[in-house]
């Protein structure tokens, strides 16, 4: 699998934590079900404003999932940033994993002056990194 | 009392890829016991110990039962009853690495 993500998208992830550090950021992108395609993020609320942890806000997160399937959507990307130390699944990360149908970015903030973004797929406990096709924004999703 | 109980896309393999079902009960621990009669396994993942486990939000209807008793929330004819992953995680220094095991306590980071 590869994740296939337009460039803006990316920026807005890495934007957004820049903006949370050095507590985590959290976020999804959505698209439509079943295409595997990320259209639209929606930025999540850190309930736990933590450097070493993250949690969706439960209530933010019921009023999203709601959307989403109001619009026939899904969650395409889960993201989140380590602010510390590099963007690979830790094991609470990996516990929690409950989206098997998701790509989960990691983010990571720990150098000020370069990010470093990669993806996995985490199904069943196992940890896979993927390829990360940035699409220029010349070439980005039609909205 | 019937409820329909809303199942994400983990849980779905359980309840032959059912996205919504519906089960008996007077509370959520009935609810969940009633799910687990139908789907066998199913209370498992949502219950440890006696309590609510820690990777999933169940909510009824709009309110997240952690705030309403937990297991013990009432739940009334027609409500609904959704259950979603918990979407949590962070930075533990122990990172997972080709079946690595070692265990550290989460949020341990020094960070």
């Amino acid at each position: 699998m590869t994740l296939r993500i337009p460039r803006s998208m990316v920026d807005e992830m890495v934007e957004h934590a820049r903006a949370d550090h050095p507590d985590e950021a959290c976020g999804v992108v959505a698209g439509p079900a079943g295409s595997d395609r990320p259209e639209r993020l929606v930025r999540m609320l850190n309930a736990e404003r933590s450097p070493t942890f993250y949690r969706f806000d439960s209530a933010e997160q019921l009023r999203l999932y709601r959307e989403l399937d109001a619009r026939d959507e899904e969650v395409v990307v889960v993201y989140h940033s380590h602010t510390a130390t590099e963007a690979y699944p830790s094991r609470t990360d990996v516990s929690y994993a409950g989206e098997p149908q998701a790509h989960y970015v990691l983010v990571s903030t720990r150098d000020p002056d370069s990010a470093e973004i990669r993806s996995y797929r985490i199904v069943d406990g196992t940890v896979t990194e993927e390829p990360l096709d940035i699409i220029p924004a010349a070439e980005g999703v039609a909205t | 009392m019937s409820v329909a109980v809303s199942v994400p896309t983990i849980l779905r393999p359980m309840t032959k890829g059912e996205k919504s079902v519906t089960a008996e009960g007077g509370t959520l621990a009935e609810v969940i016991s009633d799910l687990d009669g139908r789907y066998a396994g199913l209370g498992d993942r949502l219950v440890k110990n006696g309590t609510l486990h820690r990777f999933v939000n169940i909510y009824v209807n709009d309110e997240d039962v952690r705030f309403t008793g937990g297991l013990e929330t009432a739940v009334s004819d027609g409500d609904q009853v959704t259950i979603l992953p918990a979407v949590a995680g962070g930075d533990s220094r122990a990172q997972v690495a080709g079946g690595d095991s070692r265990a550290q306590v989460a949020g341990g980071s020094g960070a």
